[in-house]
């Protein structure tokens, strides 16, 4: 009756005893509460089955379609080497195979690689509060902003500036929309947040939060010197989005007088994996801490006096307040939760400032080298970058003219951030061999009139 | 699993100057971050992270797993989560550098074989659902729940009809459901069980009105039990100009039996670390697509993976009626890649044998306990069913006693306390992964359980006792919240 397959241990005279327990003849017997008119009425319309070579060969055929192009885009998802011995780590099935650890007796290694990842984001971050919980950096985003209204209590106004990724801002204002939240963009000025117009926007007094980036979609590290003062003058929340792996270097959110910090872990060593999944981080301080959405791991003692970890302060979760929550999360993103803790374990906060420092080298050799070419060059030439640059395309080229040529060549030269902007990202994954070939590509190619 | 507890931290291990991983040597002097970035906005301390030599982390985090419980050591009987089997080719096809150097940004021409999986995933699960359009950019459960609504509410938007506020939800749903409409911006209202766990229609039928978005169903539902006048409610729901969602996690015993397309759903997600195979990770990454019937694919959140007649892929920022924009990118990619896998694998001959033996499997338990254990509705059941606690009550052994006691036999504990519609729920799903063998030495496990109810309750009320740790302090964890190394240590 059944067909053999691997990940179905049932036999004929298997299945015939579990029948006979339940008193049925067949298994369609189990089915009669299922209206006829409901059944399959055809087998579904799939391919027939692969064993595991057919299934090697499928993807690979797949595989040989797309190309690995030596990376020199950011936006929020950035080239970074990744550990074999992560790998490896990553690879232990007791992490993989295992659910939410709502059994701390037999889940102490995930809950243990919680508390590490909360304790590493909250020394990156300033913060002393961490989860471990969120998607990715604009779905964190998106949280932070919930929790600004939830923590207002009755206002419903957020602001978020015009120099954050457009991903991350979509994501937010998607979310504001449906929630009933007015989400204003705060505008820029010379590439990065107007903070006179910030201040003038929290004048009406009505304002939940403030979102701000570091450093912001176009690479520059931006200065909120004061900005916390103001915010929370005007009693709203401060919310900063900072891309991770920076951290490392640039001050602190706590340092800022930032209330949450957000964003995407993928910097700290994730691989690209055409989008995901990835890991948003989320670090609040502890006034703040029962607004947070998502599991927080806390340390305690057994009864024996060992010292063990569970999931705490379970009476703001989802599960438990249904229609009164203010966040659905439900779950850890827990492989990439442990992915960063060893990341950052092996890099440890010197390899990190390394990592930072290849970074900035490399793109600014690359601005360098490209400046006497004058066929990209800096949008915002006064403002200081770390890893990544807004550059603009001279006359006779555009942004998508050169990403198409140079990935031809096998190099992705950036992202199109508008006809004549190319967002460009360096990391420790570029030498100066490609720095020369990407050099070299862009002055080659021919002006158009 | 190891039952001797391992509970150093990576920071116990910390010298300082060791190093894990070093980097490529760079020549260009161009460009140091003290040049580069004023001081003002620099990091005045170095973050306190660990530093480690390799073998000391790869031996720190391989000792962590083995105090770890996973469906690969063994059977974890958890109620509506679905812990099947993850099968190891879809690691293999999911952990492959022809995959993890891909930049989401990278131009369409170079990422055809990417977005081929795609839309072949897309179209799968169409076609499994009976739905007309899918969207796998949800990265999880209670994201596609989301995602699903706000479909909903941008359709009713898109006609005009500003008045529908509310969503219907039963009272034996997810906790997920409700939170995720209130998310979405909709009030919950709650639909009476009957005593069999199904939707009590009547109640239904005065809760509609126009005021209402959407009602949410799981079907079967997390009693285990189907939903027999699923078409009568379907039309009860339509004719009062509502949606019907279909929350997927309690998909797998459909497969192969009925399409939530065939039954009236019009839109719904599926939880691909729960059917399709995908491992759990400790919570995650998951999937969570959404599926829409014929009319609805308009609003599905942007970006969308489309095809052109020469079969060439590309990916579409534009709809004017889109809900709007709910994933950095076009979702989990290595976790979407590897439920394609699992389903290619099974194939149509397969995959219609997933949902009748995760059923059969489920049924035989229930038949196997039902006469030591109080079965408040009883079967048949579907892929998964509710025990009210041991049928003999008198010895005062707990739900809670009986899950604790089952980790010292080497099982996971089933879901306890919920659904909320019985005090002592014990919630029990096998999946079609586990035999014969193991389901019996679980039954045996469950009877063990309750003759020592009987004749030893005491000692059974302290279980666990062979876990590499003994009953936590929960009330001193949520007292004094310690919750990172630095709080430890200061």
């Amino acid at each position: 009756m059944f067909r053999p397959h691997p990940y179905f241990p049932h036999t004929q005279a298997d299945v015939d005893a579990m029948l006979a327990r339940c008193g049925v003849a067949d298994i369609e017997a189990l089915y009669a509460d299922v209206p006829p008119e409901l059944r399959l009425k055809h087998p579904y319309d799939i391919p027939e089955a692969m064993s595991e070579p057919e299934l090697r060969d499928y993807f690979a055929r797949l595989d040989a379609e797309n190309r690995t192009l030596k990376c020199f885009a950011g936006g929020g998802v950035y080239h970074h080497a990744v550990p074999a011995a992560v790998e490896s780590i990553l690879a232990r099935s007791e992490f993989l195979t295992a659910y939410t650890p709502y059994q701390p007796e037999v889940s102490q290694g995930t809950l243990q690689y919680i508390f590490e990842y909360q304790s590493m984001m909250c020394a990156l971050t300033g913060l002393e509060v961490s989860n471990a919980s969120l998607y990715d950096g604009a779905t964190a985003t998106a949280e932070a902003m919930l929790m600004c209204v939830a923590a207002a209590r009755r206002k419903r106004r957020v602001l978020i500036s015009a120099t954050m990724s457009p991903a991350v801002a979509q994501v937010c204002g998607t979310y504001a929309r449906w929630h009933g939240i007015t989400l204003e963009t705060i505008p820029e000025h010379d590439g990065a947040t107007s903070l006179e117009q910030l201040r003038e926007m929290l004048g009406a007094g009505d304002v939940a939060g403030v979102i701000l980036p570091q450093p912001n979609y176009y690479g520059i590290v931006e200065d909120f010197t004061g900005v916390a003062e103001d915010v929370h003058a005007a009693k709203a929340l401060l919310v900063l989005n900072c891309v991770a792996s920076t951290l490392a270097v640039l001050r602190t959110p706590a340092d800022w007088g930032a209330d949450i910090a957000v964003g995407d872990a993928q910097s700290l060593g994730m691989p690209m994996n055409y989008g995901g999944p990835y890991l948003g981080y989320m670090c609040t301080t502890r006034a703040l801490m029962r607004k947070m959405p998502g599991r927080i791991v806390g340390a305690t003692t057994d009864r024996d006096g060992q010292r063990v970890f569970v999931l705490t302060l379970q009476a703001r979760e989802q599960h438990i307040r249904r229609e009164k929550a203010t966040s659905n999360i439900c779950s850890n993103q827990g492989i990439m939760a442990l992915h960063t803790a060893a990341y950052l374990s092996l890099l440890g906060p010197e390899g990190l400032r390394e990592i930072n420092e290849a970074g900035c080298a490399g793109i600014h050799a690359l601005v360098n080298a490209l400046a006497p070419g004058g066929r990209l060059t800096p949008v915002y030439p006064d403002r200081p970058y770390l890893n990544e640059v807004l550059l603009r395309v001279a006359d006779g080229l555009t942004a998508r003219q050169i990403i198409e040529a140079a990935a031809a060549q096998g190099i992705l030269a950036g992202i199109e951030v508008a006809p004549d902007m190319l967002l460009v990202a360096c990391t420790e994954m570029q030498n100066r061999a490609d720095i020369d070939r990407y050099v070299e590509l862009i002055n080659d190619l021919p002006l158009h009139e | 699993m190891n039952r001797t507890l391992y509970n150093h931290l990576i920071f116990e291990y910390s010298r300082k100057g060791r190093r894990g991983f070093t980097l490529p040597r760079r020549d260009d002097a161009a460009g140091s971050i003290e040049a580069a970035i004023p001081a003002a906005t620099r990091r005045e301390a170095s973050p306190e992270l660990p530093e480690v030599d390799e073998p000391t982390v790869v031996r720190h985090y391989t000792n962590m797993s083995t105090n770890n419980f996973g469906v690969d050591t063994g059977f974890y009987p958890l109620g509506s989560c679905t812990m099947k089997y993850n099968p190891k080719i879809n690691e293999a096809l999911a952990s492959t550098s022809a995959v993890a150097n891909l930049h989401p940004a990278q131009p369409f021409f170079t990422a055809q074989g990417a977005l081929a999986a795609y839309w072949q995933l897309q179209r799968l699960l169409s076609e499994i659902g009976g739905m007309a359009e899918f969207t796998l950019n949800p990265y999880a459960g209670a994201h596609g729940e989301l995602t699903g609504l706000m479909v909903i509410r941008a359709y009713h938007a898109d006609r005009g009809d500003s008045a529908r506020t509310k969503v219907i939800v039963p009272d034996s749903a997810h906790g997920t459901n409700p939170a995720s409409a209130a998310v979405a911006g909709l009030e919950v209202v709650e639909v009476h069980s009957r005593p069999d766990g199904t939707v009590d229609l009547d109640d239904l039928k005065d809760k509609l009105d126009e005021t209402v978005a959407a009602v949410m169903l799981t079907n079967p539902n997390t009693t285990g039990m189907f939903e027999r006048n699923i078409p009568e409610i379907a039309e009860t729901v339509h004719a009062a100009g509502a949606l019907l969602y279909y929350d997927g996690a309690n998909l797998n015993p459909m497969l192969g039996i009925a399409r939530p397309g065939d039954m009236g759903f019009d839109v719904m997600h599926i939880n691909l670390h729960k059917t399709f195979s995908t491992p759990h990770g400790g919570g995650g990454p998951g999937a969570g697509p959404v599926g829409v019937r014929h009319g609805l694919e308009s609003y599905l959140p942007t970006p969308r993976v489309v095809r052109d007649n020469n079969g060439y892929y590309t990916v579409s920022e534009q709809s004017n009626s889109s809900l709007g924009r709910i994933s950095s990118w076009l979702g989990n990619y290595t976790v979407l890649r590897r439920a394609l896998a699992y389903i290619l694998s099974l194939g149509k001959e397969n995959i219609v044998n997933v949902g009748p033996l995760a059923t059969l499997s489920a049924n035989y338990i229930m038949h196997s306990l039902c006469d030591l254990y109080e079965l408040p509705i009883p079967g048949p059941c579907k892929h998964e069913f509710v025990f009210d606690g041991l049928k003999d009550k008198s010895s005062g052994v707990t739900t809670l006693n009986i899950a604790k006691r089952l980790l010292d036999k080497g099982f996971h504990a089933p879901t306890i306390y919920f659904p909320l519609l019985f005090h002592e729920s014990l919630m029990i799903e096998p999946t079609e992964t586990e035999s014969r063998d193991t389901l019996d030495a679980f039954i045996l496990a469950m009877r063990q359980i309750a003759e020592e109810a009987k004749n030893n309750p005491d000692e059974l009320k302290q279980a666990p006792h062979h876990t590499p740790m003994a009953k936590p302090d929960e009330t001193e964890a949520a007292m004094h919240p310690r919750l990172t190394w630095k709080d430890l240590t200061s």
